[in-house]
């Protein structure tokens, strides 16, 4: 146990260092490329010049809400996935993103959608309706779920198209948030996303122990003393908090919290806490990397940071079908 | 009832009454819609109206004729034809998923339009073997990922789901790098519509679809065959890896013909099938009422997408999609229900 716990410990602290060398490159890479040296000096000694303001303004807040949006999906793809025992899983697979992207949607034509909080409280509201309908109709088995999920977000995903197709003037500067992209995302406060992820994070950790005991199923959870139901509904309210806060900054964004666990469950072999821990600092490496991505892949342009995820994400879902096979499902 | 053998002969007659029954049911329900469909417009015509402009001509009739009617031949026909593509991806996989808008096949076939319209001149002929040869590459694509757990089974469904996941990234990645133009006319587009359809834009596919329906006509036998099992069917003679490419072949034509005139239209090949199949309780997925339900399907829709936010004409794939997802969680939900 003790070399076990040595491992883990040496995997966390590479994702450490990972995670600062994204965070570094987040800052360094774009349309004007700024030399490390400089954005250090940017963030210690700050001295007014181009490359400085574009660290500080620019750069720094879009870093610090791709680490948000992607520890929130990380986490809530472990929470999902341990919760529905489905290596599938994932919020926006299961039709969460959608419902919190639809709500926001929603809110934007009746115009209650004008303030950051009035976003924030319909995409959690929204999120949550999507969950408690698609584990309503496909509880029964993984595949099932999945299936549910899909069907539920092309219903969403065409009812808001058809919106934005009819209203167009009204969603015009939300055609990059409904792909999903941290870009234009820079000028929003942070204060308000960051809190609430922080604190999802927190409840998230400590849920991971009662979550520990209903991975093993539910009968021996029952045995062992776990408070099945109220687990759930904790996992439940928080899986839709984080995937509402991160959908309401950045639109909707796949399969992050899909490969993320996946990653971590291979580091940290069947310990639920740690999977978590892998997985909220996996989720931003992970994001980081393809935001940074988004902005070197095009030379006359950013790609939403959506579609690097689903080209990146799509694969894994290939590979864990064919690795969990049709007796998983 | 489709527990029973097929082979005794009474029930096999049995069956094939109701098929009759409930493809005449059709045919008039796809008429009546059509006269509904002919008639409506700013201004409605009388039923008197329509049939003057069908079959005696004149001026009077030319807004009939002319924008109406190709419109409405274009649903009827384009339904029939994505609940075929429907059928025979239902019948190839074994699976009522398996169907080529779920799997990414219509992606596909909209990339291949897309790189049509974007990189070269995106005229009629090109959009068209543009966005075959996209749900063809789509389509051996997932056939190489799922190699190895064979063709049928849930596996494919998924690998399809992760296929299309990519293909919709990436078309919408080339509408965002398009004009503000071009992109608003392709949102419209990626949804699937019938907007602005007229003779000149569908002789072409009219013809292409035939082929392919023909096509099938000729393996149908052996496909229904292929649905009993692979040792059944070899040992009846079927060449199954000669059938299933030819199969692949015709539902890629059918369905990626659709969307290189109205893009991908979803659902219809997904629902329409079943539906078919539920009407007419037959075991298998009969291609003659999935075509049929396919058409009427594809009317209704489209007359929805007209009325609904009226004056402004939705795209039908915004309906088929709205629709056809409540139909597909209903389906789920009564399969929870009933255990």
């Amino acid at each position: 146990m003790k070399t076990d716990l040595s491992r883990r410990v040496a995997f966390l602290l590479v994702s450490v260092a990972l995670l600062v060398v994204a965070a570094g490159a987040s800052m360094a890479v774009g349309a004007r490329p700024v030399a490390p040296v400089e954005v250090w000096r940017a963030l210690t000694d700050f001295a007014a010049t181009t490359d400085h303001l574009v660290v500080r303004d620019i750069r720094l807040p879009r870093t610090i809400l791709g680490v948000c949006v992607g520890a929130a999906l990380g986490a809530a793809g472990v929470l999902i996935q341990t919760l529905t025992r489905n290596p599938l899983a994932e919020p926006g697979i299961l039709g969460v993103t959608a419902g919190a992207g639809f709500a926001i949607n929603l809110g934007v034509l009746v115009g209650v959608a004008g303030s950051q909080a009035g976003q924030l409280v319909l995409a959690v509201a929204g999120s949550a309706l999507a969950a408690v309908a698609v584990y309503a109709v496909g509880r029964t088995s993984p595949l099932r779920l999945v299936l549910a999920g899909v069907a539920l977000s092309w219903v969403l995903m065409g009812v808001s198209l058809g919106l934005r197709l009819g209203f167009p003037d009204v969603f015009d500067r939300y055609r990059f948030w409904s792909v999903g992209a941290l870009a234009g995302a820079e000028r929003t406060p942070l204060v308000l996303p960051v809190l609430v992820t922080v604190v999802a994070l927190v409840a998230a950790m400590a849920a991971t122990r009662p979550l520990n005991a209903l991975a093993l199923g539910e009968d021996v959870a029952h045995a062992i003393g776990a408070h099945v139901t109220r687990t759930r509904i904790t996992v439940l309210v928080l899986v839709t908090v984080l995937t509402g806060v991160a959908t309401a900054v950045a639109g909707p964004i796949a399969f992050v919290g899909l490969m993320v666990p996946h990653l971590a469950r291979r580091l940290a072999v069947d310990s639920i806490p740690w999977i978590m821990a892998y997985s909220v600092l996996l989720g931003p490496i992970l994001l980081l990397l393809a935001d940074v991505g988004s902005r070197v892949l095009l030379p006359t342009g950013e790609v939403p940071v959506s579609i690097v995820t689903a080209f990146l994400g799509a694969p894994v879902l290939i590979w864990a079908v064919r690795r969990y096979g049709a007796a998983a499902l | 009832m489709s527990t029973v053998t097929l082979r005794t002969g009474r029930f096999l007659v049995q069956i094939e009454r109701r098929t009759a029954v409930v493809s005449a049911g059709l045919v008039t329900a796809a008429a009546a819609l059509a006269l509904l469909a002919l008639s409506h417009g700013p201004q409605w015509a009388t039923p008197a109206e329509v049939f003057d402009a069908l079959f005696r001509g004149g001026d009077a009739g030319f807004v009939i004729r002319e924008w109406r009617l190709p419109r409405v031949v274009a649903a009827l026909i384009f339904g029939a034809s994505l609940g075929l593509a429907g059928a025979v991806f239902q019948n190839l996989t074994r699976n009522a998923l398996g169907s080529p808008d779920v799997i990414g096949l219509d992606a596909g076939a909209y990339t291949g339009a897309l790189v049509a319209i974007t990189l070269l001149n995106g005229t009629a002929g090109q959009l068209a073997a543009g966005s075959v040869a996209g749900g063809l590459l789509a389509a051996a694509l997932i056939y190489l990922l799922s190699l190895d757990s064979g063709l049928s089974g849930v596996r494919l469904v998924v690998i399809g789901i992760a296929v299309n996941a990519m293909l919709t990234a990436l078309n919408s990645w080339i509408v965002l790098r398009a004009e503000i133009d071009v992109a608003l006319a392709a949102t419209g587009w990626n949804a699937g519509s019938l907007n602005g359809v007229d003779w000149a834009e569908v002789r072409l596919p009219f013809v292409v679809i035939g082929l392919f329906v023909l096509l099938l006509v000729v393996v149908s036998h052996a496909m229904h065959q292929a649905a009993l099992g692979d040792e059944i069917a070899r040992t009846t003679g079927v060449r199954l890896g000669r059938l299933r490419l030819l199969l692949v072949l015709a539902g890629v034509g059918c369905t990626a013909t659709v969307t290189a005139v109205a893009g991908p239209v979803v659902f219809i090949a997904l629902a329409a099938p079943q539906i078919g199949r539920r009407l007419a309780r037959a075991a298998g997925v009969p291609l003659v009422p999935a075509a049929l339900t396919g058409a009427v399907l594809l009317l209704a829709a489209d007359l929805v997408a007209q009325m609904l936010l009226a004056p402004v004409a939705l795209p039908v794939g915004v309906v088929t999609t709205a629709i056809g997802g409540c139909y597909l969680i209903w389906l789920l939900g009564m399969e929870v229900k009933r255990r």
